[in-house]
C-alpha cells in the first residue's frame, strides 16, 4: 500500500492505482469523458488533468493513467488545473457545440461559448470508449479508429458494414455524447444494428446522459447476454 | 566468409584486408547515396564501363560510398591517395578523368571546387572551407567506405570497439563509460544515454530490447539517413555494445520505408555481420548472443516518438501512450526497452574506442561530442555537416555554409525540425548545444538547420510547420489535434489578411495550453514554431494583422509588386513572361505593373536580372 494526499486528504491505496480511482474513493470527483473503470486507461480527452507535486516539482498529468505513488501530492482543482480544463472545454465546445454533456460541463466552468472556430454539427469527440469496449470487452473490434490527425474518425474496417458486429450495443452504452445509435430489435428479423452519423432515427430522448436511466440496466443485461450468446456460438 | 570467433581473429582479418590492398592503385570514391539525385550512378557506371574498356582494372578502382556531405556540388568524387575532389561530375567527364588525372596525374581545372570568396580553385578535399571547419567523428567513414562491404568497415577499424567491449569490459563498466562520456540522445530530447542504459539494465525483467530509432521524418533532414546509408555497421556495432551492457539479446532498427537505400544497406550489413559471427550466438566467444531485425515504418512522423514507435513495432497503430511508466521499465511488449536514435548508437563505438578522456575534449560542459546537422535552405553550401557541440550558429551558416545565397539578408534559422523554433540574427552567436538552443525557444531536435533569408515570411513559416504537424499528428489527444487545427486556422486567417486584434494572444494561449496538456512530445513541442516566431518577429504578425502587409512578399493578399524606375532597363523579359499581361512598357523604357491585373504569381520577381521588381 502507498500513501498519498489528494487535495490535502490522506489516502492508502494499492500501488499503481490510477489517481482518478483513489480520488473517487475519497469522494472527489474528477471530470472525464474518455475514462471508464472497466476499460484500460486511455488519456485522450485530458479533462482529468491534475497537478502532481513530487520532490517539489509540480506538473500536470492525466489522473486516469497516472499511478499512485508513495508521498505523492495531488491537487485536483488548482488554478493551473482549472485553466487547462477550461481551455479543453473550449476546444470541445468548438468541436461539438450542440452536445449537451459538453455544454453542461462548459457551463460548470463558467464557459458559455468558445472563442475558437466552431464546427457545424459534430457529435463524436473521439474519446475512443466505443472502440475500446468493442475491443476489450466484446473482443470483436468491429469498429476502430481510421485516419489520423483531424481526419481521425471511428469507423468499421474500410468503411463497409461490419460482419463481426454482434449488435451488443456496448458502444451505444458507453458513448458519452450519444453519437452511436441503435437500429432495430435484438430478436427481430435482421437483428439489431448500430448506426453512426446523422441518421434520421430516434435517439434516446435524454442523449444517453442519465445515469439512473432504466434503459441502462436493460442495456447491461442485454449486452451481457449478447456477449454470452456470441461466445457460445464460437 | 569465415566466422570470426575471437578478438585476435578480427585483428588478423583486418591486417589481411589491409595487406591485400595495392597501395599504388588509385581509388575513386564516388557518392552513391545522396548524389544519386544528381546522377552519380550514371557517373559510376561510366567509370566501370570505361575502366573495363581501357583495361585499367589494375590501376584504379571505383568505390561507391555513402554521403560525402557537400550535397550542393554533387555528384562528388574523391580520388585517393591524393584526395583530389571533383565536383558536379558528369558521365562525359569520365574518360578525361581517367586519362588525365588517373594516368598522368594532371588536375582538371573545370572540375575543381572554386572558392566563391576569392575565386581560387581548390584541389584537396580537406582544404575546402566547407570541410575545413567541420569535425567529422561520427560521419567520417560515411564518404570513405563502401557501405555494402563489411571488410571496408573492418579495415577502417570497425568492430574494434565491439571486441574491446566484449572481451575486456564488463557491462557495468561500459555503462559507466557511456555515462562519463556525457553522451546525450541525438534524436532531440537530449536525455543522457548512459542514465537511460543504467535504468534499463536495472529494470526488472529477463527479456529486454534495444531499439534504434531511424524514423527521421523532419522536412529537410537527412542526418540519420546518411548514417544508415553510408555507415550502417557503426549503428549495428553500437547496438551490440548497448545490448551487451543492458542485458538485451534482441535489437530492432526502426527505419522508414521512404529510405529504401538505408533499408537495403542495413539489411546487407546485418547479413554480413551475421556471416562473420559478429551478430548471432556467442559473439567473439564472449557467450553473448545478439540479433538485429529491421522494421520498416510506413512514414508517419509521429512514429519517431518513442512510445508510438514501440506501438508500431508491435504491429499496432503508431499512437503514443502515456509515459508515466518509463519505456526502460515497460516498453516494447511491456518489457524493458532502451531506445536511442541511430546517431546516438553510432557514437557508442567511438566512445569505447577513444576512451572517455578523448571523447569529452569535444563539446561543451553540458553537451559532449559532435552533432551532425543537415544544412539546408537559403544557404550557399547545402549539405551534411558534423560540428563540435558549442560551435556558434554563425560559424555553421557563414564559415561552413558560405553565407546566404545571392548575398541576401539573413532572417532566421529554424533548428530542430518542424517542432523546433526560428532563431533570429541577434541570436546567431549562441553556442549550439542542447541547453542554449532550448533557452532561445528552439531545440536541438534531430539536427535539421533550415536557413531563411529576407524573402521568408515568418507567419507563413509558422503556418507551414503547423500545417505539417497538423497533418502528422495522430489525433489521439485533444490538445494536439484540436489545438493544431485551431492554430492553423488562425495563422491562415492572418496570412490571408483576415487577422484580427487578439489573434496573437490567442495563439500564445493555445500554445502554452498545448505544451501543458498534450500527451506526447509531438503535441508538447508543436507550438515552438509559433511561439518562437511570435517572440522574435512579433512585428511581422502585427504588420499582417493591422497594416495588412507582408513585407517579405509571400502572403499573396498582403503585398503588391512594383517596378523600381531607377533599376529597370526595359529588357522586356517580365512583360513577355507575365501570364496575365499585367506588365506594359516599350523596349528600353521603364516597365509598369498594373496592380488590377497582377495576380502576385512572382514570375517577374524571380526573372528580373536587375532586381527591379520589388515588393511593397
Amino acid at each position: 500500500m502507498v500513501t498519498l494526499t489528494i487535495d490535502g486528504k490522506l489516502i492508502n491505496v494499492e500501488p499503481e492505482t490510477p489517481i482518478i480511482q483513489a480520488a473517487r474513493q475519497l469522494g472527489i470527483n474528477i471530470p472525464t469523458l474518455c475514462h471508464h473503470e472497466a476499460l484500460k486507461p486511455y488519456g485522450a480527452c485530458r479533462l482529468c488533468v491534475v497537478e502532481v507535486v513530487k520532490h517539489k516539482w509540480s506538473r500536470l498529468v492525466t489522473s486516469c493513467n497516472y499511478p499512485a505513488q508513495e508521498g505523492l501530492e495531488v491537487l485536483t482543482s488548482s488554478d493551473r488545473v482549472k485553466r487547462t480544463r477550461r481551455m479543453l472545454l473550449e476546444f470541445f465546445l468548438a468541436r461539438c457545440p450542440n452536445v449537451p454533456v459538453i455544454q453542461q460541463m462548459a457551463e460548470k466552468m463558467g464557459l458559455k461559448t468558445s472563442r475558437l472556430k466552431k464546427k457545424e454539427d459534430e457529435r463524436c469527440i473521439l474519446c475512443g470508449l466505443c472502440v475500446r469496449v468493442c475491443e476489450e470487452m466484446v473482443g470483436v473490434s468491429a469498429i476502430s479508429f481510421s485516419n489520423r490527425g483531424t481526419a481521425r474518425e471511428v469507423n468499421t474496417p474500410f468503411g463497409v458494414e461490419s460482419e463481426v458486429c454482434i449488435g451488443c450495443g456496448g458502444c451505444t452504452y458507453v458513448c458519452p455524447t450519444g453519437c452511436i445509435e441503435m437500429v432495430g430489435e435484438l430478436h427481430a428479423p435482421g437483428g439489431r444494428r448500430l448506426k453512426m452519423g446523422d441518421l434520421a432515427l430516434d435517439p434516446c430522448p435524454n442523449d444517453y446522459q442519465c445515469a439512473t436511466c432504466e434503459l441502462e440496466k436493460q442495456f447491461l443485461g442485454e449486452m451481457k447476454r449478447a456477449v454470452k450468446d456470441f461466445r457460445q456460438q464460437r | 566468409m569465415k566466422r570470426i570467433s575471437s578478438a585476435s581473429e578480427l585483428e588478423d582479418l583486418r591486417k589481411a584486408i589491409l595487406q591485400e590492398r595495392d597501395p599504388t592503385k588509385k581509388i575513386i570514391r564516388i557518392c552513391n547515396t545522396g548524389c544519386r539525385g544528381s546522377g552519380s550512378i550514371k557517373v559510376a557506371d561510366a567509370f566501370v564501363h570505361q575502366i573495363t574498356a581501357e583495361n585499367l582494372q589494375g590501376r584504379v578502382t571505383i568505390k561507391r560510398t555513402g554521403c560525402h556531405g557537400f550535397c550542393e556540388i554533387g555528384p562528388v568524387l574523391v580520388i585517393e591517395p591524393d584526395n583530389i575532389l571533383y565536383q558536379k561530375v558528369k558521365p562525359d567527364d569520365v574518360p578525361e578523368i581517367l586519362s588525365e588525372t588517373i594516368l598522368q596525374g594532371n588536375l582538371i581545372e573545370r572540375l575543381l571546387y572554386r572558392d566563391p570568396e576569392n575565386g581560387e580553385k581548390i584541389s584537396q578535399e580537406a582544404d575546402i572551407p566547407f570541410y575545413q571547419n567541420q569535425r567529422k567523428m561520427v560521419s567520417h567513414r560515411a564518404g570513405r567506405i563502401d557501405p555494402e562491404d563489411i571488410d571496408d568497415y573492418i579495415a577502417e577499424g570497425g568492430y574494434t570497439a565491439l571486441s574491446k567491449a566484449l572481451t575486456t569490459m564488463s557491462p557495468v563498466e561500459i555503462i559507466h563509460t557511456v555515462e562519463a562520456s556525457g553522451l546525450r540522445g541525438r534524436g532531440g530530447g537530449g536525455f543522457p544515454a548512459g542514465r537511460k542504459w543504467r535504468s534499463c539494465r536495472e529494470a526488472e525483467g529477463i527479456v529486454k530490447y534495444v531499439i534504434a530509432n531511424g524514423d527521421e521524418g523532419d522536412p529537410g533532414a537527412f542526418m540519420d539517413r546518411s548514417l544508415m546509408e553510408g555507415d550502417p555497421h557503426s549503428i549495428i556495432e553500437g547496438m551490440i555494445i548497448g545490448g551487451y551492457a543492458i542485458g538485451a539479446n534482441e535489437g530492432f532498427i526502426y527505419v522508414r520505408d521512404e529510405y529504401p537505400i538505408a533499408v537495403e544497406h542495413l539489411s546487407i550489413a546485418i547479413e554480413q555481420a551475421e556471416a562473420y559471427g559478429l551478430l548471432g550466438k556467442n559473439i567473439l566467444s564472449s557467450g553473448f548472443d545478439f540479433t538485429v531485425e529491421i522494421n520498416r515504418g510506413a512514414g508517419a512522423f509521429v512514429c519517431g516518438e518513442s512510445t508510438a514507435l514501440m506501438n508500431s513495432l508491435e504491429g499496432k497503430v503508431g499512437e503514443p501512450r502515456a509515459k508515466y511508466i518509463h519505456t526502460v521499465e515497460s516498453g516494447l511488449w511491456e518489457r524493458p526497452s532502451n531506445l536511442n536514435n541511430v546517431e546516438t548508437w553510432a557514437n557508442v563505438p567511438l566512445i569505447i574506442n577513444q576512451g572517455v578522456e578523448r571523447y569529452v575534449e569535444t563539446g561543451t560542459q553540458g553537451s559532449k561530442g559532435t552533432k551532425i546537422f543537415s544544412l539546408v535552405g537559403k544557404v550557399r553550401n547545402t549539405g551534411l555537416v558534423e560540428v563540435p557541440m558549442g560551435i556558434t550558429l554563425r560559424e555553421i551558416i557563414y564559415d561552413i555554409g558560405g553565407g546566404i545565397r545571392k548575398d541576401k539578408r539573413f532572417k532566421a534559422v529554424q533548428t530542430g525540425g518542424p517542432s523546433g523554433g526560428c532563431i533570429p540574427a541577434s541570436k546567431l552567436d549562441i553556442p549550439v548545444d542542447y541547453d542554449s538552443l532550448k533557452e532561445v525557444g528552439s531545440m536541438m531536435g534531430s539536427g535539421g538547420l533550415i536557413v531563411m533569408d529576407e524573402n521568408s515570411c515568418m507567419v507563413d513559416v509558422a503556418k507551414y510547420f503547423i500545417g505539417f504537424l497538423l497533418y502528422e499528428s495522430c489525433g489521439k489527444c485533444v490538445p494536439c489535434r484540436e489545438g493544431l487545427k485551431q492554430m492553423h486556422e488562425i495563422l491562415s486567417n492572418i496570412s490571408e489578411g483576415h487577422g484580427e486584434e487578439g489573434d496573437v494572444e490567442l495563439l500564445e494561449e493555445i500554445a502554452h495550453f498545448m505544451i501543458e496538456a498534450s500527451m506526447c512530445a509531438l503535441g508538447g513541442s508543436a507550438p515552438n514554431p509559433v511561439l518562437s516566431t511570435i517572440r522574435y518577429f512579433r512585428n511581422e504578425y502585427e504588420a499582417h494583422i493591422f497594416a495588412k502587409k507582408c513585407q517579405a512578399g509571400v502572403c499573396r493578399n498582403l503585398f503588391e509588386y512594383f517596378i523600381d524606375e531607377t533599376l529597370c532597363d526595359g529588357c522586356t523579359l517580365c512583360r513577355k513572361k507575365c501570364p496575365e499581361g499585367a506588365i506594359s512598357g516599350e523596349k528600353k523604357q521603364v516597365h509598369v505593373i498594373d496592380p488590377a491585373k497582377c495576380i502576385n504569381c512572382g514570375i517577374c520577381f524571380g526573372l528580373c536580372k536587375k532586381e527591379a521588381v520589388r515588393v511593397r
